[in-house]
């Protein structure tokens, strides 16, 4: 099978155009509206949060994203590709968003080191030596060096979700999605992914991140966004919502997730 | 009446016609041979069984639509959710459904028809519905007809069987794993090659251990069609020397004999290929 290579001549992106632009997006399961009239845009470099309640759609909309589920109506661009249509190569596009998982979804068969050079080798035609550099270098940002040739399964949940990003990260993305990265880590495990994805929003990447650490969101965030019911009920700048201008269900979550 | 009976454990060694010993045929000589046809016959079927069976598996995993490029044809509108024009003059067609359905279809006949009519349909029934030409190659121009019938018919069945094996393992992989292999840019191709197959074939090892103990037993329903295997020699040694006790028990030693190194290696496999740090997968 013909490897594709994966050098798009990315335009450099205008400014006013989103690197992540969504118009109108609705998405149904059956006769189940998940996604209900969603647009908004991020700007490369941006670091968007998106919260709400269970069930409200985050995943489903960030997924939509890189095409892992298709949707029925709307307009979804990716750096000024559009990702719903059949004559995209949704796999060339998706090696340009990197996505981190609730579960971290690591490879199981393979080392660390395989783990992070899978994509390389495969997607980008790195060679062996090129895609080793990089993992390495990857594994020593997220401090993980001594774990190369462990295997998932042998690491902590913090250290495999550090691994998954890094995995994300050596394909050079132009964007990252992240779903609930620290949702499944014991408390003491959550600050050392946090910190990993505070400073990827400090060296400027783009990111959309499902989350329910408000501390974060208040740290690094640009804006939030709220879902509820698979609407975006709210898409503001991070002081707006925390200032107050919030609607009321955006209220009501951000108490009760506040106060337990 | 009293059962009586000659018990002479030296027929098994008979190598010559050499009727000092109670010897009128070679018998030593049948029991290898025979014994050579069952591994023979096994062997080959599995290759069949497992490669095929791989396929047919996979293909019922697949949900989403698989397109095939046509050049110069003119989609009809009646088609349209599963045609697409490319805009260079040729259309892709979503042959998934069709795949999938004929995946299934397979699985259902071949698991649900005795193994022996299975046999008795591709040697006896397929040559006589097929043209006269080709009925007559496949019953004797083809070079060892009996046993490349048998072993098309023991592989094809037990495809079936590998394939559901290769389906679970497959449907066992949460999501999750098909998102992230998806998300770091994998075509379908290589998030099966290189991600969802290394595990599932992993998991299946020991259905796979007993689809491969089921073709190397089965092989002897291939004596009915006329193929000389290990059974089949075994009642030509009870014919001709009457020593049926001798006879069987050697049969029967050498199949258990087979199944248990069989058995024995694919635990040792098992090991081997186990994940580290994943005790369900048979690593501790
Ligand atoms: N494959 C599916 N088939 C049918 N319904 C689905 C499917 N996946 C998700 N849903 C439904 O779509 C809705 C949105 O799901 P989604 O996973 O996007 O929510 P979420 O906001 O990420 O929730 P959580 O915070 O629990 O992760 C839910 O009601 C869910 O039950
Ligand atoms: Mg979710």
């Amino acid at each position: 099978m013909p490897e594709t290579e994966n050098t798009t001549p990315s335009v450099e992106s205008s400014p006013g155009v989103g690197m992540i632009q969504m118009e109108v997006v609705s998405k149904w399961y059956g006769n189940f509206q998940v996604l209900v009239n969603c647009s908004t845009k991020v700007d490369k470099g941006e670091v968007v949060v998106i919260c709400g309640p269970s069930g409200s759609g985050k995943s489903t909309l960030i997924k939509v994203i890189n095409g892992l589920e298709p949707f029925q109506e709307g307009v979804v661009t990716f750096d000024g590709t559009s990702v719903g249509d059949a004559a995209t190569n949704l796999p060339m596009l998706r090696s340009r968003i990197g996505m981190v998982f609730q579960s971290f979804e690591l490879f199981p068969h393979i080392t660390i080191t395989d783990n992070i050079n899978l994509a390389q080798l495969k997607v980008l035609g790195r060679d062996e030596n090129e895609a080793t550099n990089r993992s390495m270098a990857l594994l020593e940002r997220v401090g993980l060096m001594d774990q190369k040739d462990k295997f998932p399964a042998q690491l902590s949940g913090g250290q495999q979700q550090r691994v998954a990003i890094a995995r994300g990260l050596a394909m050079d993305p132009a964007a990252m999605l992240f779903d609930e990265p620290t949702s499944a880590l014991d408390p003491e495990m959550i600050n050392e992914v946090l910190d990993v994805m505070t400073e990827l929003a400090n060296d400027g990447m783009t990111m959309m991140v499902v989350t329910h650490e408000m501390g974060f969101a208040k740290r690094v965030a640009d804006r939030v966004i709220f879902m509820d019911e698979g609407r975006i009920e709210e898409d503001c700048t991070k002081d707006e919502f925390f200032g107050g201008e919030r609607g009321d269900r955006a209220q009501e979550f951000l108490s009760k997730i506040l106060t337990h | 009446m009293e059962f009586s009976y000659n018990w002479d454990w030296s027929v098994l060694l008979c190598t010559v016609e050499d009727v000092e010993i109670g010897c009128i045929a070679p018998y030593f000589y049948w029991i290898v041979e025979g014994f050579g046809w069952t591994i023979a016959v096994a062997s080959a079927a599995w290759v069949i069984a497992f490669s095929w069976g791989s396929f047919i598996g996979i293909l019922r995993t697949l949900e989403a639509p698989i397109w095939l490029v046509v050049p110069f044809l003119k989609p009809s509108m009646k088609y349209k959710s599963s045609v697409i024009e490319t805009g260079n003059g040729a259309v892709m067609i979503n042959i998934g459904w069709f795949l999938h359905g004929f995946a299934t279809v397979y699985v259902t006949i071949f698991r649900n028809i005795p193994l022996l009519v299975q046999m008795f349909l591709w040697y006896f029934v397929l040559p006589e519905v097929v043209s006269k030409e080709a009925g007559m190659w496949l019953k004797r121009e083809m070079p060892l007809p009996e046993y490349w019938t048998a072993v098309a018919c023991l592989g094809l069945y037990t495809a079936s069987r590998v394939g559901e094996a290769v389906r679970a393992g497959i449907n066992s992989i949460t999501q999750g794993q098909h998102y992230a292999a998806m998300a770091i840019g994998l075509t379908r191709v290589q998030v099966y090659r290189c991600v969802l197959l290394p595990v599932a074939y992993r998991i299946i090892i020991p259905p796979l251990t007993s689809d491969f103990l089921g073709i190397f037993k089965n092989s002897s329903l291939a004596l009915t069609i006329g193929v000389l295997e290990l059974t089949a020699m075994t009642r030509q040694i009870d014919e001709y020397s009457y020593q049926t006790f001798e006879a069987f028990t050697a049969a029967t030693v050498l199949y258990i004999l087979v199944t248990a190194i069989v058995m024995f290696a694919m635990r040792i496999v098992e090991g081997r290929v186990a994940i580290p740090g994943m005790i369900s997968l048979g690593a501790k």
